[in-house]
């Protein structure tokens, strides 16, 4: 079976800045994939690369084995919900959501049953009479979920679906979404420039930095083993070891990443386990961040941050052993 | 708001307003007078008496008023309709896209409501002798689209730059082509902006005298009708009929489409 979509060494250049740079991808069939980078590292525009708002300046893309160069976004069967939202000022909600199948030609009755079930598949039964100015961010967000949907199509694209929403809200869209997804079993492609909603979310990740592809897996992939220095820092945060430090700390010598949350601190006196590294050093920030408390400690060659337990009774300035199992330390390329 | 509307203005500043106002539109009280003035020579005030019979005169037995008439309307629909399809057209192409000189040409759409009519009069009726263009009713039609593409564009530019390139892409992105977007999209969008730019180019092009002057050939639209029947001392008042039914087929539309953009203006709005 061929890729949902597949990205072929495709560039697509403004002027002189290459927005994306001899991107390669296949994303599979039922998929839920991200796309996540920093802003302007490409991933927009290989959304939009998709919808057919862009087309590439080289290289070659298919969706479901199908040439898509030159095909414009309505012959695509493929959905975007829109950042903004984008629905339509001038309709009231139910005529929104029943937009694609207008245009489709498909009988009035017909189209306003399925706008209706679109709406109650995303807890908005009995809205259709709204207008779109009545409603809430939320709402406006299932809103536009609901008109790409109706159509059915084989790829839906979602450019920072939860962006606009405050935590609550975006916690359990979080949770409809994956449950939709997986319900429906549509590919779903969305970007994020959040490293929570990535790995949260996603099945996989493609993570973008300066228009290139740095590193595809899944979450646990990229968390675990960071392809680079960028994912290792981009994604979650980390503590990137220099080759000798890594050395001398039996790992391997090469850039090496060490999460903060794998890093223990040993009371005086106490052995540290087999298997183990260590290192002495003396906390220069300490910083409550409830479920738990991060500190920075200097050791001889650099600091470290660690995660440890708010239960800590450490202070500012107190010296401590920091320990962390040999395995958590994660040798990576040499590239930035 | 409100508490500013309660605030209450200096004496002198409210007489001198008062002034000016009565000072721009007194005049259009003497036209309707004289429309009913007895004496039909020469404009007299007070007036000696008062009579309505020149609207029957000018209904009845002056059929020289209707040519002009007619022409006037036809040279208004048409320049009308031009301006309607160049001006969106040129607002969707400068609003949309982002380009090096786009200011400028922006500046030139609408230079020629700026630019004195004399010289656009002068500049088309030159433009038509060197290309050996026929003065005909052709040559007025172009010469007020000129000016009335301008009133189109402006109003539907305003309203083109409110529209959010999304629900473009969104529309397209739904199935519909460049055609269906348009319809269901972006003209329910910028319609009232439309029909008030059509109407107010309409208003213009009824009463244009100047531009009319210089590119017309033996065609009498209705203002230049009024001006030579001006210098005839005979059935003057008749003038007046005719400019009272000016006044009001210019006044309306203008004031409808103050209330379009207006409301507009309110929905367009609410909806961000």
């Amino acid at each position: 079976m061929s890729p949902a979509v597949r990205f072929q060494n495709v560039s697509r250049h403004f002027g002189s800045v290459r927005a994306v740079d001899g991107v390669s991808l296949d994303i599979e069939p039922g998929e839920f994939f991200a796309l996540l980078g920093p802003s302007g590292s490409g991933k927009t525009t290989c959304l939009r690369l998709i919808a057919g708002f862009e087309q590439p300046d080289e290289g070659h893309i298919e969706i479901f084995g199908e040439t898509v160069e030159g095909v414009p976004p309505y012959r695509r069967n493929v959905n975007t919900v829109f950042q903004d939202y984008a629905l339509f000022p001038h309709m009231t909600v139910g005529e929104n959501v029943a937009y694609g199948l207008m245009i489709k030609g498909v009988e009035k009755s017909v189209r306003e049953a399925k706008a209706k079930d679109a709406l109650a598949m995303v807890k908005l039964g009995g809205y259709e009479g709204r207008r779109t100015a009545q409603l809430s961010g939320g709402q406006r967000q299932r809103v536009a979920l609901a008109r790409a949907l109706v159509n059915g199509p084989k790829v839906l694209l979602l450019d920072e679906p939860l962006g606009a929403l405050d935590l609550k809200l975006r916690e359990q869209m979080q949770e409809e979404l994956k449950s939709l997804q997986t319900s429906l079993g549509i590919t779903f492609v969305f970007v994020t420039h959040d490293q929570g909603e990535a790995l949260s979310m996603a099945n996989r990740v493609a993570i973008f930095s300066d228009g290139k592809i740095v590193q595809v897996g899944t979450p646990t992939d990229v968390y675990e083993r960071p392809a680079s220095r960028f994912v290792a820092d981009f994604v979650g945060s980390s503590n990137v070891l220099p080759p000798e430090f890594a050395a001398s700390h039996s790992g391997t010598p090469s850039w090496t990443s060490l999460r903060p949350e794998r890093i223990e601190v040993v009371s005086d006196g106490a052995a540290i386990p087999s298997g183990y590294a260590s290192v002495k050093g003396l906390i220069s920030v300490i910083s409550y961040q409830g479920a738990v408390t991060r500190i920075t400690v200097v050791t001889e060659k650099l600091p470290l941050i660690a995660s440890i337990p708010a239960t800590t009774s450490l202070r500012k300035g107190d010296h401590v052993t920091l320990a962390w199992p040999k395995a958590a330390m994660v040798a990576m390329g040499e590239s930035a | 708001m409100s508490s500013k509307g309660k605030t209450v203005s200096p004496l002198g500043l409210r007489i001198s307003a008062i002034g000016g106002l009565l000072f721009l539109h007194l005049p259009l009280f003497f036209i309707f007078l004289y429309a009913f003035t007895t004496e039909e020579k020469s404009f007299e005030f007070p007036p000696p008496g008062l009579t309505t019979k020149w609207f029957g005169v000018a209904w009845n037995s002056r059929p020289d008023i209707w040519p002009p008439l007619y022409l006037s309307l036809q040279v208004a629909a048409i320049a009308t309709i031009l301006a309607l399809i160049f001006g969106t057209l040129a607002a969707a192409a400068l609003s949309r896209t982002k380009f090096f000189g786009r200011e400028s040409i922006s500046l030139l759409f609408v230079l020629p409501i700026a630019l004195p009519g004399i010289i656009t009069g002068i500049a088309l009726r030159s433009a038509f002798d060197i290309m050996s263009i026929p003065f005909s009713v052709w040559t007025i039609i172009l010469g007020h689209a000129t000016f009335c593409i301008v009133v189109v564009y402006n109003n539907a530019v305003a309203r083109f730059r409110r529209l959010s390139g999304n629900l473009v892409e969104a529309s397209m992105d739904l199935g519909a082509d460049g055609f269906q977007t348009f319809r269901h999209v972006i003209l329910p969008q910028i319609g009232t902006a439309l029909l008030a730019g059509g109407m107010l180019a309409f208003a213009l092009s009824f009463d244009e005298v100047i531009v009319t002057t210089f590119t017309a050939g033996q065609q009498t639209t209705l203002p230049i009708w009024m001006l030579s029947e001006l210098i005839r001392p005979r059935q003057r008042p008749v003038t007046n009929v005719v400019a009272v039914f000016v006044f009001l087929v210019t006044l309306l539309p203008i004031l409808a489409a103050y209330y379009l953009t207006r409301e507009g203006e309110h929905t367009g709005g609410s909806s961000k």
